[in-house]
């Protein structure tokens, strides 16, 4: 409790400084908007529907896409982490188009697929597999060997092995990996939408990209709290519960309240 | 006390291996027979391939040269008759302890669901943790932790357990503990066990017979029979004569590893 109330007096704080900022009147307020005209606006679209609309639109693109990168790159790293050519292969070409930033895929997405929900999910998925395949990648080999063998004078070979032992012993890893996967696939969605005008449904980032186009400031930053939050809730929904499965099953970072 | 037929014959047996830098010997044309139902002891410093040898065994390594023969069938693979134990107590991390010990039951297909759980509370029992049943392996002590995995390899029932320094990573208490322990379920249990330890106590304390093997290369040196009454007690003034048999050849092989 009392670490709630830290917080949201730190935020609060935060939203006076802005507000005194803008009373200062050093800068325009066309450019800096004041908190309350950004709350007034995000009223404003939450009332008329078209907030929750961009935000289904956005999420519905995300949810796919990643499912699919996490659905390719899973078993893609637990592949290249058993093989030396598959990982010489396979993974040196991960490891390079990782370093790639997702909106540099958007031009090609574009004379791909043209403007559409293809292209889309496109740069999704190439934000997204490529980091799944590694962090997989990584966290099976990082796995004690002792295991495999206790497994293995047990009886365990190939498929049971593999579900049954070198599966949940790499489950941290592939959760942080599935954690890292899911922020890329929402950076690059957001690249995609602000790149990529689609006539098939307006996400949160083309609502960012008009509100530049309008010059309209509050609907800007408005949306950029927006994208923030669903960032955060994403993460305390999706991956904070196995988080704390995990680390209590394995006895690790035992410091949580 | 054993049977006649050998229940493990480990016949010239030697493994090479090569790093970057130098070749090991760590076994050189190893032999020995072990009966069916005997408590044997490999003893020796570090290097002497004791480890080695009991990985072979296990059919987790594989020799250059040499067999080794489990009830008259040739060893090429790891198999659920003989299992391991580990210095580590390799449980995993992601079930309790039932569930460890349900880990080589499950692949038991001649079994049902049903006899597999009363065969992993029945050893859960044995080794006296029924009460940590549903434990995370993280919430166990060392000592618990390697009685979960004494447990979990006696389960599926083995003929023969491997046990390759279970106990060097304990304290004093929990070790003498586990000693009362191991001698107990081995007396009711009737396994052939074949134990590595470096702790010559230990050994004249546990084994029928005591393998005191020697370092490069990998060889034996000296097999010594412990005729002592069971249970025994490591402090007992009994095992003090054995002891000092042992310890006293066990640095003859180090004086010799060490001129040569």
């Amino acid at each position: 409790m009392r670490r709630v109330a830290v917080a949201f007096l730190f935020f609060a704080a935060l939203v006076v400084l802005w507000d005194l900022a803008v009373r200062s009147g050093r800068w325009s307020i066309v450019l800096l908007p004041s908190p309350v005209t950004v709350a007034e606006y995000l009223w404003g679209a939450a009332l008329d529907g078209s907030l929750w609309e961009a935000a289904w639109v956005t999420l519905k693109r995300l949810l796919i896409g990643y499912v699919a990168g996490v659905i390719i790159g899973l078993p893609l790293g637990l592949l290249t982490s058993t093989s030396q050519v598959l990982e010489d292969t396979v993974g040196s070409l991960a490891l390079g188009l990782q370093t790639l930033p997702s909106v540099c895929w958007v031009p090609l997405a574009l004379v791909w697929f043209g403007q559409s929900e293809g292209a889309m999910l496109f740069v999704v998925i190439m934000g997204t597999v490529w980091s799944v395949i590694i962090a997989t990648d990584h966290g099976a080999r990082t796995i004690p060997p002792i295991y495999a063998r206790a497994a293995r004078t047990m009886g365990s070979e190939g498929f049971h092995k593999w579900t049954r032992v070198i599966l949940p012993a790499s489950l941290p890893f592939l959760v942080s990996g599935m954690k890292q996967g899911w922020a890329f696939a929402w950076r690059s969605l957001m690249a995609a939408e602000i790149y990529v005008t689609i006539l098939t449904g307006f996400g949160l980032g083309h609502l960012l990209h008009y509100g530049r186009e309008l010059n309209a400031m509050e609907q800007v930053i408005g949306i950029m709290i927006v994208i923030v939050l669903i960032g955060l809730l994403a993460d305390r929904l999706l991956f904070s519960p196995w988080e704390r499965f995990l680390h209590h099953r394995w006895g690790t970072n035992v410091k949580e309240t | 006390m054993t049977d006649t037929a050998p229940k493990l014959i480990v016949e010239g047996v030697s493994k090479r291996f090569a790093t970057s830098r130098a070749a090991v010997q760590a076994l050189d044309n190893v032999s020995l027979d072990i009966a069916g139902g005997e408590f044997v002891c490999l003893i020796g410093p570090s290097g002497c391939g004791k480890s080695t040898l009991l990985d072979i065994m296990a059919g987790l390594t594989l020799p250059d040269a040499g067999r080794v023969m489990a009830d008259g069938k040739l060893v090429q693979g790891p198999g659920r008759q003989r299992l391991v134990m580990f210095q580590e107590s390799a449980l995993f991390p992601w079930l309790d302890a039932f569930g460890n010990v349900m880990f080589g039951l499950k692949l038991r297909p001649d079994l049902s669901s049903a006899e597999r759980k009363k065969i992993a509370e029945h050893f859960l029992h044995l080794v006296g943790l029924e009460k940590f049943k549903h434990a995370h392996v993280h919430e166990l002590s060392g000592g618990m932790k390697q009685r979960v995995a004494l447990a979990r390899a006696l389960a599926p029932d083995p003929q023969v357990l491997l046990m390759d320094e279970p106990f060097a990573a304990l304290d004093a208490l929990t070790r003498d503990q586990l000693y009362d322990d191991i001698q107990r379920i081995w007396i009711e249990s009737r396994k052939t066990i074949v134990f590595v330890t470096h702790n010559v106590r230990e050994a004249v304390c546990l084994g029928d017979r005591v393998v005191l093997m020697s370092p490069s290369p990998g060889r034996i040196s000296r097999i010594f029979d412990i005729p002592l009454p069971r249970p025994r007690d490591i402090n007992s003034p009994d095992l003090a004569g054995y002891t000092s048999q042992v310890a006293a050849a066990l640095k003859g092989t180090l004086r010799g590893s060490v001129s040569e």
